[in-house]
């Protein structure tokens, strides 16, 4: 599987709900970062809008089929696009990719569009990958934003 | 304001219900901007935000867009981001540093005091129209153990006489640095949602919602690994604690205490009995907190700091602070149904790093845009605004404990027990003595 029909496998996961697929992608010391503010180095001494270890990862994905998770029932509809696949690096047997998503989200008669940066680390496994680190950079991380309950 | 003159108010908000007009009225929401907070002292920021002279950063006052500086005389002011001539905003940046803040249309330039220091095309202006002319100044700004407050009001009550009682709650929030001083860091999450500022303030003090709002963090918490022992601790440790803390059973919520005060103010004792999450013995950074804490103030009066059990305070009508986590929200009212909170996080002076840590651990599994827990918070209020929306049904009520508050001697009004609504009647007494009183 080559690096692009991965990310957009990753993305038809998101985007059909199979939610507990999705989180298969990530190896057992996976990182999924949505930093809060552009360029953030670090996530120990600076918020961030997401940053989950695995272990966080799953708690979210469990949340989201809890029957009073109120914000997440009904799951948000998302379509994400994603571009620009460009691999930057490869190195220690991962691989750094970077690309760009546009994502349009809808639910309660809203329609929100989002827009990132996103780099992945990528580890070979078996014929495909697993996804080491994903860091989402959104245009309006440090913006005034309205609750988020979706997965980038 | 005919429409809403002191009959017609007195009858919207009654002793255990309101009209859901103060909710969902346009009518009220401008009344309520022009009288509550047009006059109340409102935290706008903390001097550690503007430590050197030049230092400013631009927020809301309300609604207003302002500029807080560092003045050349060393105080603080608030200026009114908008250019005496075609009222332009004069600074498009979060913050920085400057001596001079320079409109972009005419190039008019203004000094850190506000006034007015350069116009080009000088000659086309009457000297003595220009002379009077700067950046509007808000006539009260004051702080408070660092914390910066301003009011739109020229003349009212002392910050003093505004905070009463609620005061020791900051007293609390700096009391607990080692080295007596908080900062603001960390990053700032600003987040929104369609609905009355007042609904965010209904919710802090509310000690049933968690059990519902937050059933579902609650559980995929409890479904978690364990939390690790001293020394084998894992990053998800505060995220899994802290949302396990929120499911504490009904007779721990009902045990916990619940104050208010005359102008709305009102805060909740601690509900955590998790000593990983409240400076409990053991953890070694916590052990050697204390012992900093000590080190400074000495072992009675660190006994006694650390013997303070606040969580949320409200400081009615824009803030909501917790020391045990160096947490503050302020509450900026855009529309009657569209509210903006920039919560800030806290650094204590002298404080171990993991403290630190586990401050932004916290604000983001409860505080962030996308934590587990403030989203179904923001669900909730959105459907609470869209529910007031209806009128098929007139009134909200407030019911919960009515009847047995209790008025203590030191001018606080205590909820028969933690969970009473004591504090949302309390609120309205004061948008009630705020609405109707003139001038």
């Amino acid at each position: 599987m080559d690096v692009a029909q991965f990310l957009y496998h990753e993305a038809r996961l998101l985007d059909t709900g199979q939610l507990e697929a999705w989180l298969d992608l990530f190896t057992e010391d996976a990182i999924y970062w949505v930093p809060l503010e552009r360029d953030q180095q670090e996530a120990a001494e600076t918020s961030s809008i997401i940053h989950d270890d695995r272990t966080l990862l799953e708690l979210r994905v469990k949340q989201a089929r809890h029957p009073r998770a109120h914000a997440r029932l009904p799951l948000a509809r998302t379509v994400h696009q994603v571009g620009n696949v460009m691999l930057l690096g490869d190195q220690n047997g991962e691989l750094t990719v970077g690309s760009t998503l546009q994502l349009v989200e809808w639910r309660h008669e809203r329609q929100r569009l989002w827009g990132a940066l996103v780099e992945h680390r990528l580890r070979r496994a078996g014929g495909g990958f697993k996804i080491a680190h994903k860091r989402v950079d959104l245009v309006n991380s440090e913006g005034e934003l309205d609750g988020i309950a979706i997965l980038f | 304001m005919g429409a809403f003159d002191r009959e017609r108010l007195a009858m919207l908000v009654q002793p255990d219900r309101v009209h859901r007009s103060v909710y969902a009225d346009a009518g009220v929401f401008e009344l309520e901007m022009e009288r509550i907070f047009g006059r109340a002292w409102l935290v706008i920021g903390h001097e550690s935000q503007v430590r050197e002279r030049g230092d400013f950063f631009t927020t809301r006052l309300a609604r207003e867009p302002v500029i807080v500086v560092r003045q050349d005389d060393g105080s603080v002011a608030v200026l009114v981001n908008r250019c005496a001539h075609r009222g332009t905003t004069v600074c498009a940046e979060s913050r920085g540093h400057t001596q001079r803040f320079v409109c972009p249309y005419h190039g008019w330039s203004y000094d850190t005091a506000g006034q007015l220091r350069a116009v080009p095309v000088e000659s086309g202006y009457r000297k003595e129209n220009l002379n009077p002319l700067g950046l509007k100044r808000v006539p009260r700004v004051t702080t408070y153990r660092g914390f910066i407050f301003a009011s739109a009001a020229p003349s009212g009550p002392s910050l003093e006489e505004f905070l009463g009682p609620a005061r020791a709650s900051f007293d609390d929030f700096v009391d607990r640095a080692p080295g007596g001083e908080l900062e603001v860091a960390g990053g700032v999450f600003k987040h929104a949602y369609q609905g009355n500022w007042k609904l965010m303030l209904e919710n802090h003090l509310d000690g049933v919602h968690p059990a519902h709002v937050h059933a579902s963090s609650v559980a995929v918490a409890r479904g978690a690994p364990e939390p690790g022992a001293p020394g084998e601790e894992h990053y998800f440790d505060i995220a899994v604690r802290q949302m396990r803390q929120n499911g504490a059973p009904e007779s721990l919520w009902e045990s916990i205490g619940v104050w208010t005060t005359p102008r709305g103010h009102g805060w909740l004792g601690d509900y955590h009995t998790d000593p990983r999450l409240v400076a409990g013995p053991g953890n070694p950074a916590f052990d050697e907190y204390r012992r900093r804490l000590a080190a400074r103030a000495g072992d009675a009066e660190a006994e006694r700091i650390l013997g303070v059990t606040r969580w949320n305070t409200i400081v009615y009508p824009s803030c909501s602070f917790m020391s045990q986590f160096r947490q503050l929200r302020i509450i900026h009212p855009v529309a009657v149904d569209r509210s903006v909170v920039y919560t800030y996080s806290f650094r204590m002076k002298d404080a171990p790093p993991q403290m630190f840590r586990d401050t932004v651990a916290f604000a983001n599994v409860v505080n962030g845009t996308g934590s587990w827990v403030l989203t179904d918070d923001l669900e909730v209020y959105e459907r609470v605004q869209r529910g007031f929306g209806s009128g098929a049904v007139e009134w909200a009520y407030l019911g919960r404990g009515h009847g047995a508050d209790v008025d203590e001697p030191d001018g606080t009004r205590r909820g028969g027990t933690g969970t009473s609504e004591v504090f949302i009647r309390a609120q309205f007494r004061a948008w009630l003595d705020y609405m109707t009183s003139e001038g």
